[in-house]
């Protein structure tokens, strides 16, 4: 599977398809497009076994645009679509691309269950925290208080932290990007794609139109060393312009603080170290909101186990080595009688 | 049935309806069952009825938890499960109460005396015990009781007494088939198979199969316990038979149209009453290449199928009404991406949860036209259960040939009825190998083929053939989202006319019995088709002009349909619905026909029929 077969390394626009793409001029799905474009040239994708499926909403707009075989299907239910597709071939690559509303909310069903069977491929969530397509109206991600068209008091329900929701379906992984961050975005779909089972990638997007400037407060790039930290696996938590910040475990309060190295007797030594095989960590990073803390991005947690398309493949194999597939024999299996 | 041969009058019977009732844990399913086997063995004709209820252990004794195995058996073509049972065997006083009222003035009911205690006649509603009042005098009544036998025919085996009373079941069994003349050794071969692991359980129940056979010899002298003699019946198909249920038929059906069309099959289903049943059987043929996948809903059961087409294999989907109405969306994108699609829908008696139990065929309209924008599909329905074996293969032909979803509509009648079947050899069936597109020249998704108006079916993998589909509509001419107004018009008639054009790829309507042409006829489709039969059999003998008329290509309908209906004066259209084919027959050809239409959970009586051919031949004259 994605083995390059062809000589000639196929580049970003080799994934460009000759639809003119549709999105608001400056909507943060441009720039996913081609950060995901970019990660199919790195990882050597071969178009053919490359497949896009998605639901409805705008970033479910996004299989016209790559230059593989794509399936716009229905709202919410793309991971059920996909895991057909990878249970009827599981030698395709299958990207699987939605949205807030898509997956949490009319699919989070099968978000759920996608998840917790950990079929192999990568699930890239776009979450702008509000409904685009229909025009505004707030989703299960948009901050308590959100005015929109259908609350013009504000919203009063609480909303929902995806990477949490992704642990808690049991995903074996879970990654968090930023739409802008062209550099770090590909880095980590990478990774999702080298994983074998379902990988939850969480991408904060902004909606220009209905939700301009959502994310601004820990996504602004000049501000971004102070507010992200971008998690790598046995490296300390350490983040901020001067690396003097970091993230503590308070064994008092059985919570995460954010320290200063140098300050109060706080040394390295006492900055936890990144364990992406630690589910208890990942959980706990992944509610981190700024301003108070720095926002987790990047591989979180990781931690393969056998896939449901491989597992349901093994048995079927099995079945077929055990026993001979004999049509007549079967339909005359138990008690018969002969009419002469 | 002859209905009009009481039982005691007769040793030797064309035909006779035994109906087994008891608790929901008596195992009257399971007596009924292997009653139909060893029937099946000696060669005569038969037709079953499971009538059970929702409840899968109701409170003991109570009247909702009654449940039934109606069996027909003749020497004769039976074709329905018989309209009122000759014999009744019930269990508990429950089983009586619920049960008396079909059963034939002067049949024979057999009961087991030792249930009728305080508790069990009040939980039946009975004021008093019926075996001591004259309220059972139109009947001849057999009180055995099977309890205490029982009990002491297993004895030696030492089993609580709970246990041992699970085999006054296998004694009823012995007792019947002494009753009518039937080997026990296939049902002791049987259990030695079944209780391999524990013999005690196996020798207990094989004594008390004996044990009510033997009471049966012996009683026959000095009761009015009688034999029964049902013969073969006569055949001019030879060959090999087996006894199969609908659902059964179907599983395999499907499986069989995966291999002649060489193309492998993935089930994503959801469980339903009464069409888990295909994904028990296809979830163990692995071998076969099938894959079942239960989904976490209807929704995703669908969705899973339809994502298995588009990667090249052929996705089925299962249900019953309240499932397939979830699945209505999904149906829309696959007629929009134009995929192939098997959906089952075994239908029970609605709307809504309605008798998750009980059979009807009340979704032809959700079929035919149940979804947004203009969606037209194949719809096929099984109208027996050996039916549904080539109504599976005919749906995977269709779905591969056409691009298309194919609804298959069984019920729950057929699904669980059984009945012989000559089983066929696959090897002498026509192959319809399936081709993926692969030829990049000129490529795209929608292009089609001229004749079929199908389009390609490109798989992912296929070098040089990338493409998006979605439900967006498409351009005709190149496949990508089209917005354009001419082309919506453009690409819904020609969805339509790939529809439309099946008629020509499909048989012509037949006369099931009778002629084409004449003063009435009666029309049906799906599971009436036995009761219809019969009615018709028995109208012509009284030298009624009538014919019938079983339709199973539901959509598109048979080209010269309108022509065979036309050929008659008069039309009755009988369904378990309020109309509904009735409705489309008049939609399609302005039909005036009489609409026989019966919802009770119930399949039609034979008697229900003939009633209506004869008031309305009478209005005819």
């Amino acid at each position: 599977m994605n083995e390059q077969v062809d000589v000639k390394k196929l580049t970003y626009k080799d994934f460009e398809t000759d639809q003119e793409v549709r999105w608001c001029p400056g909507c943060g799905d441009y720039a996913i497009l081609k950060a995901v474009q970019i990660t199919l040239a790195n990882i050597g994708a071969t178009p053919e076994n490359t497949v896009f499926v998605s639901g409805i909403g705008c970033s479910s707009r996004f299989p016209y645009y790559v230059e593989t075989y794509g399936f716009h299907t229905i709202h919410g239910r793309a991971p059920a679509v996909a895991t057909g597709v990878k249970l009827a071939n599981p030698e395709l690559d299958v990207w699987l691309v939605t949205g807030d509303g898509d997956g949490l909310s009319i699919g989070g069903n099968h978000m759920l269950h996608v998840l917790r069977r950990n079929v192999n491929m990568q699930i890239m969530l776009f979450n702008n925290e509000i409904y685009g397509l229909t025009k505004g109206q707030y989703s299960p991600t948009s901050k308590q208080g959100t005015k929109s068209p259908s609350t013009p008091l504000g919203s009063v329900d609480l909303p929902l932290t995806p990477c949490s929701f992704a642990i808690g379906a049991g995903a074996r992984f879970v990654a968090r990007g930023i739409d802008t961050a062209l550099k770090a975005l590909p880095v980590t779909l990478a990774r999702a794609k080298e994983h074998k089972g379902a990988s939850f990638i969480e991408i904060f997007q902004n909606c220009i139109v209905f939700n301009d400037k959502t994310f601004e407060h820990f996504t602004l790039k000049k501000e971004a060393q102070n507010t992200q930290i971008h998690v790598e696996h046995g490296q300390s938590l350490i983040y901020g312009k001067e690396k003097n910040m970091g993230l503590r475990f308070n064994t008092e309060k059985f919570a995460l603080e954010t320290v200063i190295i140098g300050e109060n007797g706080v040394t390295e030594a006492d900055i936890l170290v990144h364990d992406e095989t630690n589910k208890l960590m990942a959980q706990m990073l992944v509610e981190l909101t700024a301003p108070e803390f720095p926002v987790v991005c990047g591989v979180i947690y990781c931690d393969p186990q056998e896939s449901y398309d491989d597992a349901v493949h093994r048995q079927v194999n099995d079945a077929k080595s055990a026993k001979k597939a004999d049509f007549n024999a079967l339909i005359r299996q138990g008690r018969t009688w002969t009419v002469e | 049935m002859n209905v009009q041969s009481p039982v005691i009058d007769y040793d030797e019977l064309d035909s006779v309806c035994v109906r087994f009732a008891g608790d929901s844990g008596d195992g009257m399913q399971l007596t009924g069952n292997q009653f139909s086997v060893v029937t099946a063995l000696e060669g005569s004709d038969l037709s079953t009825f499971p009538d059970f209820p929702a409840e899968i252990r109701a409170p003991v004794g109570t009247t909702f938890g009654v449940s039934a195995f109606q069996i027909n058996f003749g020497s004769v073509e039976v074709s329905t499960a018989g309209d009122e049972p000759d014999v009744l065997v019930a269990m508990n006083p429950a089983a009586l109460m619920v049960s008396l009222s079909g059963l034939r003035k002067g049949g024979l009911i057999i009961v087991d005396e030792g249930s009728f205690n305080q508790r069990n006649l009040d939980k039946a509603g009975y004021a008093e015990n019926p075996l001591e009042n004259n309220s059972l005098s139109d009947y001849q009544v057999q009180k055995l009781d099977i309890t205490k036998m029982t009990l002491e025919s297993v004895k030696e085996f030492g089993l609580g007494k709970k246990d041992a009373l699970r085999s006054k079941n296998m004694w009823t069994l012995g007792l019947i088939l002494w009753m009518f003349g039937r080997a026990r050794k296939p049902i002791t071969d049987w259990l030695k198979t079944k209780f391999a692991k524990i013999p005690d359980v196996a020798n207990a129940n094989i004594a008390a199969v004996n044990a009510g056979h033997a009471y049966g010899e012996t009683a026959e002298v000095s009761s009015n316990l009688r034999r029964y003699i049902v013969g073969k019946h006569d055949t001019d198909k030879p060959g090999e038979y087996r006894t199969v249920n609908g659902n059964q038929a179907l599983a395999w059906g499907l499986v069989a149209g995966s291999q002649l069309g060489d193309i492998p099959l993935l089930l994503g289903t959801y469980p339903i009453t009464p069409a888990s049943a295909l994904l028990h059987t296809l979830s163990g043929l692995k071998e076969y290449g099938v894959m079942t996948f239960q989904a976490e809903d209807e929704i995703a059961a669908i969705c899973g199928a339809i994502g298995a087409s588009f990667a090249g294999q052929l996705g089925v989907t299962s249900s019953s009404g309240p499932g397939i109405a979830l699945k209505t969306e999904a149906i829309g994108l696959a007629i929009s991406t134009e995929l192939p699609l098997i959906v089952v829908d075994v239908q029970r008696a609605g709307p809504s949860t309605g008798l998750p139990t009980k059979t009807e065929q009340s979704d032809l309209y959700q079929a035919v036209w149940g979804r947004n924008g203009d969606a037209p599909i194949v719809v096929l329905a099984t109208s027996n259960p050996q039916d549904c074996f080539d109504v599976g293969i005919e749906a995977v032909r269709l779905a591969t040939k056409y691009m298309t979803p194919v609804m298959v509509l069984s019920d729950g009648y057929i699904g669980n009825a059984s009945e012989p079947w000559k089983i066929p050899d696959i090897n002498e069936l026509e192959k319809f190998p399936v081709k993926h597109h692969t030829d990049p020249e000129g490529f795209h998704p929608f292009k089609r083929d001229p004749k079929t108006l199908a389009r390609v079916w490109a798989k992912p993998g296929t070098p040089d053939l990338l493409h998006r589909i979605g439900g967006i509509e498409k351009d005709y001419d190149s496949g990508h989202i089209s917005y354009d107004a001419a082309n919506h018009q453009k690409m819904t008639d020609v969805r339509a006319q790939k529809i439309a054009n099946i008629a020509n790829d499909i048989p012509l309507q037949k006369v099931d019995l009778g002629k084409e042409g004449g003063k009435l006829a009666v029309v049906g489709w799906g599971s009436t088709r036995g009761a219809i039969h019969q009615a018709v059999k028995r109208a012509r003998d009284e030298n009624i002009d009538v014919s019938h008329v079983h339709i199973g290509n539901i959509w598109p309908l048979p080209r010269n349909l309108e022509d065979v209906l036309n050929s008659y004066d008069k039309v009755i259209v009988a369904e378990m619905n309020k109309g509904q084919m009735n409705n489309l027959l008049r939609a399609e050809y302005l039909l005036d026909a009489f609409s026989l239409t019966k919802v009770s959970g119930q399949p039609f009586k034979i008697t229900e029929i003939l009633d209506c051919i004869r008031g309305q031949a009478g209005a005819d004259k």
